[in-house]
Parts: structure tokens; C-alpha cells; sequence
């Protein structure tokens, strides 16, 4: 966690910082098929980057072309400044972790966790101790002789992460290495994959469809689509300002108002919709052109709800109670308004309901609102 | 509706399968007769046994057909998979077209083709260089060539099942691709290579058409002997040949699935945990 | 240090370094050695000798060692001739005798396919809807016999329709005929044989592709109205069209080439025309026409052979 707590590590910030990782220009095609759509990023040391994306975006393609198994069709990689575009994998100092694991069955977990450091001929006690160094971090020093079909997936899966940081690679990469643990199991190996990268100071780049834990884990995340990056930043940034429409429906969701710019100012943007007649005053520094389409997008948490209208012009909708999600910590709730668009406004729960009944119920009238920090306007 | 396919699946089956095996019983049975002449039963009786092991012909003709077969075995299992592993992880090559018509084209050739045109070849050879002798050496090179079609076949199959994490995880840790092979791929594969040395064993042993066109004067291997035995007419002792080739195939193929079955379970709980 | 033991540790480095070498070269083309080594030797022993067929189905034949006529000669001025002869070819279309031959065996391939097909597809249907254990057995019965003797099965054959043979012992015994039915030696016999022993090949491909097979297809199929028939013809026999084509070929092939059934069960009686080729060779020591035979007979299986190839490399690519 210290990473991202730690406020003041931003290297992207820093314009004098050299990036870890340079990909410039680099697309990736299959045939006729365009995977990886002429990309740029820079990754810089220490971070935890995410690529995210849906599946066929290109972010594995990404991914097996940075670990060497894939050449660019066209572009440069550069890790730790040198051009290690045309460099074989078994030669780069990258090591990855499979979604598969890939652990090999004929071996016990030590010859599978020592395997990399004897390619790299180093003597026979060295490789003893770093094996065991590695296995009691993760935990699995008592599982040393076992073969990998004799291993649950939690201890299948810290094999191979050991595997594959024993070697102290420069970058590790990770293939959606959540993907095929339980939501408990889940939750327990984000945070210590988060004080691994912590204590040994690696990079990591995690490829995952899983937003959430994109957000848990990343110091920065790329979003993918097409081949393409829709924005990268961190996941404060990707969540709370997205750039299109895009990206807020797939991180997190968030409810969209069509309208057109009437007013534009240097701290704010009123927009019309004239489907439902009414403003919206949302905050934005740049000024767009009147009469410019653009959408609304709020997300479901930053909407209050009230029996009564408030004494408001902008940001002020009303509508039907169509149904209810109780979720414990929180309730959904699905309101129809005027144009019959569902909006979808998340409440915590901080006071206990008497008995079973909530506050609001199905079929209400209701007033939704937002103030016009918690709005932001999307241009594409 | 279910049960009525059933029934007529299930009697195609007794059907098919009594069609397979009755005329083996029936061999085995008459393997113990007493009499000479087929139907007649003239008591239980392992004279023709003896017949057989007395046979200074049948053990030459053994003798030779095992050691075929067992460099075959070897050399096509070798080769088979070089071309299995090429084929399936290699993607295109210069000559790939060509090289996959060579190495499919032995399963299905009439064996008088082959047999044919190696021996033209054999001649061809000995005239120019004076090698080979016709005998061992070409019955050999001629098994060898098609069963290695027959051992890709095995090896295409099964690597292609395997997917390439783990080779790739292999490169990833820092082994070569010739490593890899030695490492991973090689290993994973035993099973495949052992199931390939052994159908090239038995394909070579019961070889008769290409074996009798390349063989030389004196080289007999036990198919070709057989044959000329049975050309007249039935004959006893060949039937307690029958029975214990039989016997022998059983044992093997019992123990075969034993083994594929067991390492199935292994690699099973390997991919479905996770 | 002696002068000696100077020289073997300059031998010795040179060694090494040239080992090292190697392997390094062993290295770096490797694929090219993994590919180079079987395909080197099928070239060798696989399309030359083709080759040579076709050069000595072009050639005359001699009384000479070997029976044939050279393919070019250089004569007395050093001017090379190059003698190409066609009569082969002709005379295996003006004769009926080879004509019937080829027509004979396509004939006998072709029906003991179908025959193999209708025993061995509800054979393989049946083996691939078991449950794993009868599976396995089921299997197992099925591949003994394939890895059993071909030739040893073929003479099982002999024995039991042979005039003295046990089927027709059998029927006497019975009394439910007085005289031996003349079974050995007859057309009906070869078809029994193939399809005796091509069984195999038929059941393997089939249930190879049928155990691919979602079994819930069919349970879709009744559940939108299909009569099992229906259901039969419409989903599950197109999907394994690709085993029923895989399955007819590697018998169909193989068969109308097939020397041992038409000899030993066939006698003289069954005009195949592997026996043709043999006979040409081994007993007419007419190399050029023998070689003409198995070309022309290459040609009539050039298009199965190809189809064959297809079917595999596609289904190779499904994996």
C-alpha cells in the first residue's frame, strides 16, 4: 500500500525522469488483424502498472510482446534504455507470470522455482539459499518437494510467482494473476502482491479485465480498447476523470446525459438537454464551443437522494423508483425519469432502516442531485 | 426413443466386436488340437508348440524380425518426432507443404508401392555406391521410413494438446530453445515417444509386402516365413505362432492402457485445479 | 611442463573450442536440424525412390542386369540420347487384363469402405457414448486386434472358410447343408477379409472424432423437436462427416493396393491389382511394367490421398 499512499512518488510527474520501460510506436498485427494499434507508454521504475481492457483489445498482445514471445510488427521497446526490441525472452531481464501458471509438472516446486537461476549458471549453494529466500516469503517452504498436481491453485499460483521473482528480475509481468482464485483467496493476494512489489522493489505490469483490481493494485493504469490506450493515469484519475465515455462505463459505471454546451466559462460548463429540459452545471477548466454535443456523466455514488426538490436550477432530476438492489453496505437504486432512462444512484447504508423497511420505496417519486464537482463532462 | 438407438448400437456392437475376436478364439482353440486337419478334434494337445520351438527356421526368422524391428523402433521414434515437433510448433517454413505430403503420405500408400520403389531405390544404390546389401540393413530403412509416418501422427497429436505456456515459461527463465526441447517439450512428451516406439515395433515385426520386395537372399524375416508356410494350406503349428503372438499383444496392450491411463490421471489433476 | 604434455593441452583447447562451436551452431539452427534430419531422409528413401519408378516406368524392358533399358546414353561422339518409352503405359490401356485389374479393385476397396462403415460407425458411436471405464475397455478390444498380426488375422480367415474349414464343419454338422459351400478362394472372401481387417482403421478415426463431440447437442436437438432420427441425420452425422471421410479413406486407400487378402484368401480367382504388380515384378521380371502399374495406380489414388491430407491438416488446426 505504501506505494500508493505515498504521495509524493509520481515519476510521471517528474519531467526529468528517465522512463523504465519505452514503448514508442509499436503496433502488432496478426494478417489482416490489428492487435496493438501504434502505442506509445512509458513505465517507470517501481510502479505497479495495470493494462485493462475487455477481452481481443490487444493489452495480452501487449503484454507477450514486452516478455519477447511476440515481435512488433512495427516500433521500438526500450527496457532499462537499451533497444530490446529483437531480444529473445530468455535473454531479457523480464520474467513473467502465466495465467495458466504454467508450472512444469515433471518437476518438484524447487526445481521449478530453481530452474531459472540454473540457466543462469550460478553455483549450486547460491541457488539453495535464494529458493528457500523465496519460498518463505510466499509462504511455501514446507511445500519444497511436492509436485505441482499435488498443490491447491492459491500454492500453484505462489509458486509461480516465486519462480519467477527469484530470478530479481528488472520487471515482472503478470497475467491476469487473479483471474482463477476466489473472491476471498483474492482480496488476501492482492495485498501481498502489493508488499512483495514493496519489499523487493520490482516493477510490476499486470495485465486484467477486472477493474476493480486493476484500481486496488495499480500505482497507474492503462485502459485498452481496440488496440489502442484510452487513457492512462492513476486510478484516481481514470476513475473520478474520465476522458470519454468509454472509459467511465468500464471503470465503474456512471449514468450519461446528452445535451449541448449553452454556456461555457472558465470554471464551469452548463449544458442543455433538451429531451429532458433541463441544465447541467458541471465544473471543467477548458472552454468548449457553444452548441458542441457533449455528455454528463455522474456516477451512481456521488447522487443524492430527496423526497422533496431542492432549491436548485442545475444538476436536479426527478423520477420513479423502478427497483431496489440491497447489497448490505450499500442499496441501488434504479430510477426512471422522464426520457424512461434508468439512472442508477448507489446509498450507503448509515442509518439502520427500522425493521425491514428502507427509507425509499419502490414506485416513489424522487429527486436525484449532484453538485457540479461530482459531474464530469465528456467530450467523446 | 433413447433406448431403442441404444439397443440397435449396443448389438452393433456385440456384433462388431464377436466379428473381430471370434476368428482369433477360433485360432487359438485349434492351436490345441490334436489333429492336423482343422475341424476335426482330436483332443487337447501342445504338439504343435514343440513343432514350432523346434523350428531352427523360426527362431532364425524371429531373431531377425526382432532386430528389425527394434532399431526401427528406435529410429523412427527419434525421427517421428523431429518431424511432430517441427510440424506443430515451427508455424511455416520454406518446404513445409512438401514435407507435410512426405510424412502423411507412408499412412496411406499401398504397401506394394512402397515396396516397389525402395527396392528400385536399394538397386539403384547398390549399383552406384555398393551399399546397401539387401537383407537387414534395407528392411530396416524401409520400416524405418514409414513408421516414423506413424509416430508423427502420435507426436502431432499430442503436442498439440499441450499448449505452449510451458515452453514459453521455460524461455522466459532463461533456457535456450534447444534447451526447452530437452527440458520441456522432450519430457512431456515420453508418453507419446514411448506409444510411438511401440506401434513402430509391432508395425515392424508384422511387415510382410515391403519386407519381402527389399529382403535378400537369406534374410526371412517371420512374417514372410509364415507366408510361405500358410501359401499351401493350414498348418498347425503356425496357429500356436498365432496364439502366442495373441497372447504377447494382449499383455502389451493391457499394460500400454494401464500406463496411459495412469499418466492421464496425472496430468488431469495437473490442468483442472487452480 | 614436458613438450609433450604442452602439445596435448594445445590439442585439447582446440578440441573443446571446436565442440563449442558446434553446439553453438547446434544453437543457433537448431530447427533447422529438427526439420532437416526427417525430411533429409524422406527425400532419400521416400521421393527418390519415386522418382525412380518413374524413370524406369519409362523404360524399356531387357534381359539384362537390371532388366531395363538406361535412360540416356552417351554415344560413340559423346552426344547424350535420351530414350523415353511410352509402350508401357499404352499396353496397360490396351489390355483388358490391367484395365479389369484397376476397375476390380477400386470395386472391392469401394464396397468393403462401406461395409467397414456400416459396422464400424455404430461401433464407434457406441464406444465414445460409454461411460470412461467401459470407454476404456471398449477401446482396448477395439485396438488389440489392430496391433495383433494382419497376416496371422488373414489366415485366421482361411481357416474358417475353407471347405474343410470350421464354418463349413459347422453347417454339416448342423446338417444344414450336405456339401461344403465354396467360401475360400472367391470374391466373397477378399470382401470379408478387408473388411475384417481394415475394421480397425475405421472405428479409430470415427471415434476419435466423435468423442469431440458435445453429447448435449443431441439433448438440444429433441428439446427444440427433433425426432432422434431426425436429430441423427440432422446434427450429429454432419458433425462427423470429417471422421467418416478420415475413416473411409484410410481403408479405401491401403485396400485397393492390397496383395495378402487377394493372394491368400482370393487365390487366383480375385484380379486385384496389387497382385498384378507383384506378379509383373517377381514372376515376369518386367521391372518397367511393374513400375508403370504402381504409377497408374498412384494416380488413381493421388486424389484420395490428397483429400486425406486436407481432412488431417484441418482437423490438426481445430486442436
Amino acid at each position: 500500500m505504501s506505494q500508493q499512499t505515498n504521495y509524493s512518488y509520481r515519476p510521471w510527474l517528474d519531467g526529468d525522469a528517465e522512463p523504465f520501460i519505452k514503448i514508442r510506436n509499436v503496433t502488432k498485427k496478426f494478417g489482416e488483424f490489428t492487435a496493438v494499434d501504434n502505442i506509445d507508454l512509458d513505465i517507470y521504475k517501481g510502479e505497479l502498472f495495470s493494462l485493462l481492457g475487455g477481452s481481443g483489445c490487444g493489452k495480452t498482445t501487449l503484454l507477450r510482446m514486452l516478455a519477447g514471445f511476440e515481435p512488433p510488427s512495427s516500433g521500438t521497446i526500450y527496457i532499462d534504455g537499451v533497444d530490446m526490441t529483437d531480444v529473445p525472452p530468455y535473454a531479457r531481464p523480464i520474467n513473467m507470470m502465466f495465467q495458466s501458471y504454467a508450472l512444469f509438472p515433471h518437476m518438484t516446486v524447487e526445481q521449478n522455482v530453481a530452474y531459472g537461476l540454473k540457466r543462469d549458471k550460478i553455483p549450486k549453494d547460491e541457488i539453495t539459499r535464494r529458493v528457500d529466500e523465496i519460498l518463505s516469503m510466499v509462504e511455501l517452504s514446507d511445500f519444497i518437494k511436492r509436485k505441482p498436481h499435488q498443490l491447491s491453485g492459491g500454492q500453484r499460483q505462489r509458486v509461480a510467482l516465486a519462480r519467477a521473482l527469484v530470478k530479481r528480475p528488472k520487471v515482472l509481468l503478470l497475467d491476469e494473476p487473479l483471474g482463477a482464485l476466489d473472491k476471498r483467496l483474492r482480496e488476501q493476494t492482492q495485498f501481498e502482491l502489493i508488499n512483495i512489489q514493496d519489499q523487493l522493489g520490482v516493477t510490476f505490469v499486470v495485465v486484467t479485465h477486472d477493474q476493480e483490481e486493476a484500481m486496488t493494485l495499480s500505482t497507474r493504469m492503462a485502459m485498452m480498447d481496440a488496440g489502442k490506450f484510452q487513457q492512462i493515469g492513476t486510478p484516481t484519475e481514470v476513475y473520478e476523470y474520465p476522458e470519454s465515455r468509454l472509459v467511465a462505463n468500464f471503470i465503474g459505471s456512471a449514468n450519461m446525459f446528452e445535451g449541448r454546451v449553452s454556456q461555457s466559462g472558465p470554471d464551469h460548463v452548463v449544458v442543455t438537454s433538451k429531451e429532458l429540459g433541463v441544465e447541467f452545471n458541471t465544473e471543467h477548466t477548458n472552454s468548449i464551443i457553444e452548441g458542441t454535443k457533449v455528455w454528463i456523466a455522474v456516477r451512481p455514488e456521488k447522487i443524492t437522494l430527496s423526497k422533496t426538490p431542492l432549491d436548485v436550477t442545475t444538476n436536479q432530476l426527478k423520477g420513479v423508483v423502478v427497483d431496489i438492489g440491497y447489497h448490505g453496505k450499500t442499496s441501488t437504486y434504479r430510477i426512471r425519469i422522464s426520457n424512461d432512462q434508468i439512472i442508477e444512484v448507489s446509498v450507503p447504508s448509515q442509518k439502520r432502516p427500522k425493521g425491514d423497511r428502507q427509507s425509499i420505496d419502490w414506485d416513489e417519486e424522487i429527486y436525484m442531485n449532484w453538485d457540479q464537482s461530482n459531474a464530469v463532462v465528456l467530450m467523446k | 426413443m433413447k433406448q431403442r438407438r441404444s439397443t440397435f448400437v449396443l448389438s452393433m456392437l456385440c456384433f462388431g466386436l464377436a466379428f473381430l475376436y471370434i476368428p482369433m478364439i477360433l485360432l487359438i482353440i485349434y492351436s490345441f488340437n490334436y489333429s492336423k486337419l482343422v475341424p476335426v478334434w482330436g483332443g487337447f494337445s501342445t504338439r504343435w508348440y514343440t513343432v514350432l520351438f523346434e523350428s531352427e527356421e523360426m527362431w532364425a526368422a524371429l531373431g531377425l524380425s526382432l532386430r528389425i524391428a527394434l532399431v526401427n523402433a528406435t529410429f523412427a521414434m527419434i525421427l517421428g518426432t523431429l518431424a511432430g515437433i517441427a510440424l506443430v510448433r515451427f508455424g511455416r517454413f520454406r518446404g513445409r507443404t512438401l514435407f507435410t505430403g512426405l510424412i502423411t503420405a507412408p499412412l496411406v500408400m499401398p504397401e506394394v508401392i512402397t515396396g516397389l520403389s525402395l527396392l528400385l531405390l536399394f538397386i539403384a544404390l547398390s549399383h552406384a555406391f555398393g551399399w546397401p546389401q539387401r537383407g537387414f540393413t534395407t528392411i530396416t530403412i524401409a520400416h524405418i521410413t514409414f513408421s516414423m509416418a506413424y509416430v508423427a501422427v502420435i507426436i502431432q497429436s499430442r503436442l498439440s494438446g499441450m499448449g505452449t505456456d510451458l515452453e514459453d515459461a521455460a524461455q522466459d527463465l532463461g533456457a535456450r530453445p534447444l534447451r526447452v526441447m530437452f527440458d520441456i517439450t522432450l519430457p512431456l512428451l515420453a508418453p507419446g515417444m514411448v506409444a510411438g516406439w511401440l506401434l513402430a515395433f509391432t508395425l515392424s515385426i508384422d511387415d510382410l509386402i515391403i519386407a519381402s520386395f527389399v529382403s535378400g537372399p537369406g534374410s526371412n524375416t517371420l512374417p514372410m516365413l509364415i507366408y510361405s508356410r500358410v501359401k499351401v494350406g493350414l498348418r498347425p503349428d503356425i496357429n500356436a505362432l498365432a496364439t502366442i503372438m495373441i497372447v504377447m499383444v494382449s499383455i502389451g496392450v493391457l499394460l500400454a492402457c494401464w500406463l496411459m491411463i495412469r499418466q492421464k490421471h496425472l496430468l488431469e489433476s495437473d490442468a483442472n485445479t487452480k | 611442463m614436458s613438450a609433450a604434455n604442452n602439445a596435448n593441452h594445445a590439442v585439447g583447447q582446440l578440441v573443446s573450442r571446436l565442440l563449442l562451436r558446434l553446439v553453438d551452431l547446434l544453437q543457433s539452427h537448431w530447427k533447422v536440424i529438427v526439420v532437416g534430419i526427417p525430411f533429409f531422409w524422406l527425400l532419400l528413401f521416400f521421393l527418390a525412390p519415386f522418382i525412380i519408378v518413374i524413370k524406369i516406368s519409362l523404360a524399356e524392358s531387357l534381359i539384362a542386369s537390371p532388366p531395363y533399358s538406361p535412360l540416356y546414353e552417351r554415344a560413340e561422339d559423346g552426344v547424350l540420347s535420351i530414350r523415353v518409352i511410352f509402350e508401357n503405359y499404352s499396353y496397360l490401356w490396351e489390355d483388358d487384363l490391367y484395365l479389369n485389374s484397376y476397375i476390380n479393385s477400386v470395386k472391392i476397396a469401394s464396397v468393403s469402405t462401406v461395409f467397414c462403415l456400416l459396422i464400424g460407425y455404430p461401433m464407434a458411436y457406441g464406444i465414445a457414448r460409454s461411460n470412461p471405464t467401459t470407454k476404456n475397455i471398449l477401446l482396448m478390444l477395439v485396438i488389440l486386434p489392430f496391433w495383433t498380426s494382419f497376416l496371422l488375422r488373414v489366415y485366421a480367415w482361411m481357416g474358417l472358410l475353407a471347405d474343410q474349414g470350421t464354418i463349413n464343419s459347422l453347417l454339416i454338422w448342423l446338417g444344414v447343408i450336405d456339401e461344403p459351400i465354396r467360401m475360400l478362394y472367391s470374391e466373397l472372401a477378399v470382401y470379408i477379409g478387408i473388411v475384417y481387417s481394415y475394421l480397425p482403421f475405421m472405428i479409430l478415426p470415427l471415434y476419435a472424432n466423435m468423442e469431440k463431440l458435445d453429447v448435449t447437442l443431441d439433448e438440444v436437438a429433441a428439446d427444440l423437436g427433433a425426432k432422434p432420427t431426425i436429430a441423427f441425420l440432422t446434427v450429429t452425422l454432419p458433425l462427423t462427416l470429417p471422421g467418416i471421410i478420415a475413416g473411409s479413406l484410410l481403408v479405401f486407400i491401403p485396400a485397393t493396393g492390397e496383395f495378402v487378402i487377394p493372394d491368400l484368401l482370393g487365390g487366383g480367382n480375385v484380379l486385384m491389382i496389387g497382385r498384378i504388380l507383384s506378379d509383373e515384378f517377381n514372376a515376369n521380371s518386367d521391372w518397367p511394367l511393374a513400375s508403370a502399374v504402381a504409377i497408374v495406380l498412384l494416380i488413381v489414388l493421388v486424389l484420395p490421398m490428397v483429400l486425406y491430407q486436407r481432412i488431417q491438416a484441418r482437423e490438426r488446426g481445430n486442436l
